[in-house]
C-alpha cells in the first residue's frame, strides 16, 4: 500500500498485545468494538441479576423466607408461597429427564456406533425439525389434541393400578376416580419431547469422542457391539453425558410456554401425577397479565429470579462436569 | 477352550446365543428409541398441516385486522401477527447478529487463551441456558417499567437469547479457520482488524450465517419473552418503536385456549404459518451450510 506506513518489528501490526497508539485508530477501534461485544454477554448477566432483584425486593420483604417457601398461594388474600411452583417445576422435569434420557441414549449412540455416516444425516434432519419446532406449538398440541387423548389413557392406567404400593400412589387416582389429562405428567411429556434434541445432540458429540483405537480394540478382543458400547462407549462418555443431562434438565425447568399449556394450572403438592399442577414459569406467564399490584408482580418477578438462580446452577455445575472430563480426556487420550 | 483342540479353526464367527440375543435387542432398543422421537415429531406436524392447511389463506395472511374470538376463521386474518413476527424478529437479528459475530471475534482472534476470554466464552455458554421467560421478566423490569410496552422491547429480548446462540456458533466456525490465513495476511503487513475482516470471516462465512440463521429460527418461535414485553393487540402496529405489537406466537397462545373454534383455528393456522417461517430459515441455513462445504473442499 502506502510507502509511509513505517514497520515496526518490536510491535508488528498483527499483535493483538495492548493498545499502543503506534497501531493505526481502526484497528484499535475494532478491537475495543470486539471486546465490548464480548463483555456484553456478562453486563446483561449482571444487570438480570440486578434489575430483577431490586423488583422482587417487596416480595422478600413482606413475605419472609418462611412466606415465600410456603405451599400458600392466594393473591387475593396476599398470600405468596411459592412451594407448589418449585415442587412442579422439580417434578415436570424430572418426568421430562427420566423420559428424555434413555431415546437421547439410544438415538445417540445409534447415529455414534450403528448407522453407516452416509445414513445418519436424515436422523439428525428429524433432531434438527425437532428442535425448531415452536414451543407454542408443542403447547397448542398438547392442550387440543394430546390431553383428551391421554386423559383416557391415564383413567385406564390408574384403574389399573389403583391401592397398589407406590404405583398407585403415583399413577393412581386422586380422591376416588379424579385423573385429568392436564397434569404433571403431560407437562413431563410435553417437555420430554422438547429436550430430547439438546440431549441427543450434546450426548452424541461427547460419544463422538470416544477414540477409535479402543473400539477397535475391543471388537478385535471378539466384542459384540453392545459389549464394545458398555466396555468402552460408556466409562469414557459417562460424565460427559451427566452434563448433557444436566443442561437437558436446565432447559425443562425453564420452558414456559407448553407447559402452561398442558398443565392444568392449580397449585398442588400431592404424589400423584395424573392431577393438574403448576410451574414456576408457567405461574409467571399466566398470572403476570392480572400482577398490577406491588407484591403480586414482585412474587412473579422474584420466582423469575428463582428460575434465573436455579439455572444458572445447574448450567454452572454442567459445564464444570463437562470441561473437567474434556481436560481428563486430553491427558490420558 | 481347551488346549487339546488347537488343530481346530478357531470359530471366528458372529456370536450366539445369550450375547448375540443381547446385542440384538440392543440394537432394536436405538431403533425403538429413533421411533420415539419420529412418533411426535410426524404427529405434531401432520396435525398442524392437516388443521392449518384449510385456514391459511392469501387473505388470513395478509388481512390486518384480527377478530374477535367468536367469529369463525374466515373472516379477517392474521397479517398483523405476521408483520409484528417479522419486524421484530427482524429487528431483533439486526441487533444481536453483528453484536454476536464481533463478540465472537474477540473470543477467538483477540482474547486467545487469556482469563478474561476464558471468562467470557464460559458465560456465554451459561446464558445459551438462561430460560426464555427470564430474558422477557429482564427486559421487563428494565425497559418496560419506564419506556411501556412496544415491538422494540419484544426484540431487545429476543436479540438477548439469540446473542449468546450466535456467538457460540460463530465462534466454533472462526476456530476453524487455518491459522496459515492470518500468517500469510499478517506477512504482507495487514492490520489485525483488516485481518478479521478480509480474510477469517469471509473464510468462516458460510458456517456463521447457517448459525445465525439457527438462531433467528429459534427466536422467531418464541413466546414467553414476548408477552412480557409487547402486550398483545389485535391490530397491525407498523411502528415497531412505540406502542403494543402482537406477533404469531403470543397469538397462537391467547386463542388456544379458548373455547370457539374460529379462535382455535385460527390458532391452528398461525401454528402452521410460524412453523413454515422457522423450517424456511432451517432450510436456507442448510442450503448456505451444504454451499460452504462444496466451496471449502
Amino acid at each position: 500500500m502506502s510507502a509511509t506506513v513505517q514497520a515496526d518489528p518490536a510491535t508488528p501490526a498483527g499483535s493483538a498485545s495492548g493498545l499502543s497508539p503506534r497501531r493505526p485508530l481502526g484497528d484499535r477501534v475494532f478491537q475495543v468494538l470486539a471486546l465490548a461485544s464480548g463483555l456484553l454477554v456478562l453486563v446483561i448477566l449482571v444487570l438480570i441479576a440486578i434489575t430483577m432483584s431490586q423488583q422482587s425486593t417487596a416480595w422478600f420483604s413482606s413475605e419472609g423466607w418462611s412466606g415465600i417457601f410456603s405451599i400458600d398461594w392466594d393473591p387475593a388474600h396476599n398470600k405468596f408461597g411459592a412451594l407448589a411452583f418449585v415442587y412442579g417445576t422439580v417434578v415436570t422435569s424430572v418426568i421430562a429427564i427420566v423420559i428424555a434420557y434413555p431415546v437421547s441414549m439410544g438415538v445417540g449412540l445409534l447415529l455414534t456406533e450403528v448407522v453407516p455416516r452416509r445414513w445418519s444425516q436424515p436422523i439428525v434432519y428429524v433432531i434438527d425439525l425437532l428442535a425448531v419446532v415452536p414451543s407454542v406449538v408443542w403447547g397448542l398440541w398438547g392442550f387440543l389434541i394430546l390431553n383428551p387423548w391421554l386423559q383416557t389413557i391415564y383413567a385406564h392406567i390408574a384403574s389399573a393400578v389403583n391401592g397398589i404400593w407406590i404405583l398407585g400412589n403415583l399413577f393412581g387416582p386422586l380422591n376416588g376416580n379424579y385423573v385429568s389429562g392436564e397434569s404433571f405428567f403431560t407437562a413431563g411429556l410435553v417437555l420430554a419431547i422438547m429436550i430430547t434434541p439438546i440431549v441427543t445432540s450434546l450426548s452424541r458429540e461427547v460419544m463422538a469422542t470416544v477414540p477409535a483405537a479402543d473400539k477397535e480394540g475391543a471388537y478385535a478382543l471378539g466384542a459384540t457391539r453392545w459389549e464394545m458400547i458398555r466396555g468402552v462407549v460408556w466409562p469414557h462418555s459417562q460424565v460427559g453425558i451427566v452434563g448433557a443431562t444436566l443442561l437437558g434438565l436446565g432447559r425443562a425447568m425453564g420452558e414456559t410456554i407448553a407447559v402452561a399449556l398442558v398443565v392444568g394450572a392449580s397449585p398442588t403438592i400431592a404424589s400423584h401425577l395424573f392431577i393438574p399442577g403448576y410451574t414456576m414459569p408457567s405461574v409467571i406467564a399466566l398470572q403476570f397479565g392480572e400482577a398490577t399490584v406491588g407484591v403480586f408482580r414482585a412474587a412473579l418477578i422474584g420466582m423469575g429470579v428463582l428460575l434465573f438462580v436455579l439455572t444458572i446452577i445447574v448450567n454452572l455445575s454442567a459445564r464444570a462436569i463437562v470441561g473437567r472430563n474434556a481436560r481428563r480426556m486430553r491427558g490420558t487420550a | 477352550m481347551a488346549i487339546t483342540t488347537d488343530q481346530r479353526q478357531v470359530d471366528l464367527r458372529e456370536p450366539s446365543g445369550f450375547r448375540r440375543a443381547t446385542n440384538q435387542f440392543a440394537t432394536g432398543a436405538m431403533w425403538f428409541a429413533f421411533l420415539c422421537m419420529l412418533v411426535p415429531l410426524g404427529f405434531v406436524l401432520v396435525t398442524v398441516i392437516a388443521k392449518g392447511a384449510g385456514i391459511i389463506s392469501w387473505q388470513f395472511l395478509t388481512n390486518s385486522t384480527i377478530p374477535p374470538n367468536i367469529l369463525p376463521a374466515n373472516i379477517d386474518g392474521m397479517g398483523a401477527a405476521v408483520v409484528g413476527t417479522l419486524e421484530i424478529t427482524g429487528f431483533a437479528a439486526v441487533m444481536a447478529i453483528p453484536l454476536g459475530i464481533l463478540g465472537a471475534v474477540y473470543l477467538n482472534e483477540y482474547g486467545g487463551n487469556r482469563p478474561l476470554a476464558r471468562t467470557l466464552s464460559f458465560f456465554s455458554d451459561v446464558m445459551t441456558g438462561v430460560p426464555s421467560i427470564v430474558m422477557g421478566l429482564f427486559i421487563f423490569t428494565i425497559w418496560v417499567l419506564h419506556f411501556g410496552y412496544s415491538g422494540l422491547a419484544g426484540s431487545f429480548s429476543l436479540a438477548c437469547l439469540m446473542l449468546p446462540i450466535v456467538i457460540r456458533s460463530s465462534y466454533e466456525m472462526l476456530r476453524l479457520v487455518p491459522n496459515h490465513l492470518r500468517e500469510a495476511s499478517y506477512a504482507l503487513g495487514a492490520t489485525k482488524a483488516r485481518v478479521t475482516l478480509t480474510v477469517v470471516l469471509p473464510s468462516a462465512i458460510g458456517g456463521i450465517v447457517s448459525g445465525c440463521l439457527l438462531a433467528v429460527a429459534r427466536a422467531a418461535g418464541e413466546t414467553a419473552p414476548l408477552i412480557f414485553t409487547i402486550l398483545t393487540v389485535e391490530a397491525t402496529n407498523p411502528n415497531l418503536f412505540s406502542g403494543a405489537n402482537t406477533a404469531l406466537s403470543t397469538q397462537i397462545f391467547t386463542n388456544a385456549t379458548q373455547p370457539y373454534t374460529g379462535a382455535t383455528d385460527r390458532a391452528w393456522g398461525a401454528a402452521l404459518t410460524l412453523i413454515a417461517i422457522a423450517f424456511i430459515l432451517m432450510i436456507v441455513a442448510r442450503l448456505v451450510t451444504a454451499r460452504f462445504n462444496r466451496y471449502s473442499r
